[in-house]
């Protein structure tokens, strides 16, 4: 069963008296535990899709399924319920909440959910080791750098154990080796957990990781290819 | 939720400390004020009862029923003696004294005035009245005083007579006939209310019924409960003690004193309106802060609802922030109200204008709020529920809000 499949969207963005398409008819199918990697120049529509997808934003015609489900059809809270539950986010301009430390941050969603205290703070030790912010926990956003923040973002993202991952520019602020640590680390959970991926990016090491590059172009998809990954070091 | 809102609703309070401060801060005002008024409040109107009724009237009358609106010796009650010592005896309760009321000139040898002549039970109007305590020159009334009378200082005054000297009295008696007599003073009281210095004049009971020609009646029993909350009880048992008696009405002392029930109305009616205008002002001040507290946090609060939070978990939020505030602001204006409002119930508090209220009901010149539990807490409990209320405006904005648009904000 395909987890998601989109048809025909379209989306418009009005700006003034300009029309600018955000997305221009675009039929896509992502099966679960797929890798998929978005690219394409700035503004070819590349967040507009997630959103979409994430259902933080309607499209102006087309439908969005998800495990069956019209997710474009649904209310506001159950929409929420959906991204709570089934749905990591991590967003292109991190997001976080500025009063929280990065732990309280990872802990925020899992704490939503209802998961008890002592195992989401074991959780979000474990995620933020995996990230590589050992000792950071007890900093607020300001306190961490562009890269660290995004990592916390990421961490934020899996922590709640989402089915589906979906990632804008998770390494644009990280170094080779912090971004191959957490490509890593997303290829892991995918081959391990069979969390689904969508990661939208400009970044040729992201790019390898996956198993399948959609091309986008003016809000069109212009090319969807699979490739073989290259596979995990360790 | 409930944990990470109460954290972060905490943390939230204090991103912007001086707005949060002066937002509380105007609550401590606010809420200390209000300890102090309410507390004012409450000293000051047991006072006006308590010396009010002290003075004179009791806090229970037993009338004719027609006596209150029109207040004619014909309309009495028949053996008032008698029934003042069975209610004393009924309701094991002391305070119980007979009085009949007759209008006289009174002459001295060179001036005359109209008086009020009070017959009474010379043993027992001491325990309705404080007149009998405060007399100043001579003594009061004694058991078997009989041409004896007691009148106010300014009465003797004005008719530049001492203790020891005679006085002629001249009034008409129950049957038109005239009631004349030649008493002697024996005492002069200080009430320092006026109108009872200036007319009043006190005899005993057996005398007045011999000079008024009463046959035994007269026109009130007052009564004095313990404290001002028995008085509804003590009211209803004592009609229910006289109810095969015709004619009779057991009387309140707010319809006895309408005056000192209107004055205590009309005080409290001003003193609210202008707790009114100070609680909106709070709740204003708490609706500006919220209001600005969520439009800053606009594309927080988007990426907290792209994250799977419902504009319910997100309002509950801010009502928890506001909740914290007023919290604060409660526990402090509470703190800082029973501070100032005890050390001036202690030394006592006076303010410009005070004398008119002072004269009027028979008050001293300090005022010594109360505090109790009440005044304690209503005023700052209702600043804190219409601040609540003032964040649920910023709170439902939040279900306004569009995950993609607000985390697109500034
Ligand atoms: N809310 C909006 N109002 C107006 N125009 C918008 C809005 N959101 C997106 N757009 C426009 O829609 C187009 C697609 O934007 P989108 O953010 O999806 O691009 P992108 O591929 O993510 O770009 P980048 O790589 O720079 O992140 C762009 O031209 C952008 O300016
Ligand atoms: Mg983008």
């Amino acid at each position: 069963m395909s987890s998601i499949r989109c048809i025909q969207l379209c989306k418009t963005f009005r700006q003034g008296d300009e029309i600018i398409t955000g997305l221009d008819h675009v039929d896509i199918v992502v099966d679960k535990g797929e890798f998929v990697c978005l690219s394409g120049p700035s503004g070819s529509g590349k967040t507009t899709l997630l959103n979409a997808i994430g259902g933080l934003d309607t499209p102006d015609s087309g439908e969005i399924h998800m495990d069956g489900i019209r997710i474009d059809m649904l209310a506001k809270g159950p929409l929420a319920d959906m991204r709570l539950h089934n749905i990591g986010f991590v967003f292109q301009a991190y997001n976080l909440i500025p009063v929280l430390t990065a732990q309280e941050n990872v802990e925020f969603v899992m704490q939503v959910q209802g998961v008890a205290a002592a195992e989401r703070a074991q959780k979000a030790r474990d995620i933020l080791k995996e990230v590589g912010l050992v000792g950071m926990e007890d900093r607020k956003p300001a306190q961490l750098s562009g890269g660290q923040q995004q990592r916390v973002a990421v961490a934020r993202a899996i922590a709640s154990q989402p089915k589906l991952v979906l990632a804008d520019e998770p390494t644009a602020n990280l170094d080779t080796v912090a971004s191959s640590q957490l490509m890593n680390l997303f290829s892991e959970l995918n081959q391990h957990h069979r969390v689904t991926f969508i990661i939208a990016t400009h970044d040729k090491r992201v790019m390898a990781y996956a198993k399948r590059l959609i091309k986008m172009e003016d809000g069109k998809i212009i090319s969807d290819e699979m490739q073989a990954p290259i596979l995990d070091e360790n | 939720m409930s944990n990470v809102s109460i954290l972060l609703a905490w943390r939230n309070l204090w991103r912007h400390k001086r707005r949060t401060w002066l937002t509380v801060g105007a609550m401590i005002f606010s809420n200390s004020l209000l300890v102090f008024s309410i507390s004012l409040q409450f000293g000051s109107y047991e006072m006006m009862i308590d010396n009010t009724l002290q003075a004179f009237s009791g806090h229970i009358q037993l009338q004719h029923e027609q006596y209150l609106d029109d207040p004619k010796m014909r309309h009495n009650l028949p053996e008032i003696i008698a029934t003042a010592q069975r209610l004393r005896d009924e309701l094991k309760l002391e305070n119980v004294g007979a009085r009949a009321v007759g209008f006289a000139l009174a002459s001295s040898s060179d001036r005359s005035y109209g008086i009020q002549v009070l017959g009474v039970e010379p043993l027992f109007e001491g325990r309705v009245s404080s007149i009998p305590g405060l007399v100043h020159e001579g003594r009061y009334l004694e058991k078997d005083s009989y041409d004896e009378i007691v009148i106010g200082s300014t009465l003797a005054r004005n008719l530049k007579i001492a203790t020891g000297d005679e006085l002629t009295f001249l009034g008409s008696g129950l049957d038109n006939s005239f009631a004349a007599g030649v008493v002697r003073v024996v005492g002069t009281f200080e009430s320092g209310m006026p109108d009872l210095d200036r007319n009043l004049a006190q005899v005993s009971l057996n005398y007045f019924n011999d000079s008024f020609a009463m046959r035994g009646k007269g026109h009130s029993i007052a009564v004095r409960a313990g404290n001002i909350e028995a008085v509804a009880g003590l009211k209803a048992s004592i009609e229910a003690l006289l109810k095969n008696q015709s004619d009779l009405a057991v009387r309140h002392w707010e319809e006895l004193q309408p005056g000192l029930k209107q004055a205590i109305q009309a005080d409290m009616t001003s003193a609210w309106f202008m707790y009114l205008v100070l609680i909106i002002l709070v709740a204003f001040s708490v609706l500006n802060t919220q209001l600005m507290s969520v439009l800053e946090r606009t594309r927080e609060f988007g990426t907290m609802m792209a994250l799977g939070l419902k504009p319910s978990n997100l309002s509950r939020l801010v009502i928890a922030e506001t909740f914290l505030m007023s919290s604060l602001g409660l526990l402090l204006g509470i703190a800082v109200g029973f501070v100032i409002t005890w050390y001036l119930s202690v030394v006592g508090f006076y303010y410009p204008g005070m004398e008119e209220m002072a004269v009027k009901f028979n008050l001293p010149d300090r005022m010594y709020p109360e505090i109790n539990p009440v005044s304690l807490l209503l005023g700052p409990c209702m600043v804190a529920f219409a601040s609540l209320l003032a964040s649920i405006y910023p709170a439902t904005r939040l279900y306004r809000l569009l995950p993609v648009e607000a985390m697109r904000a500034v």
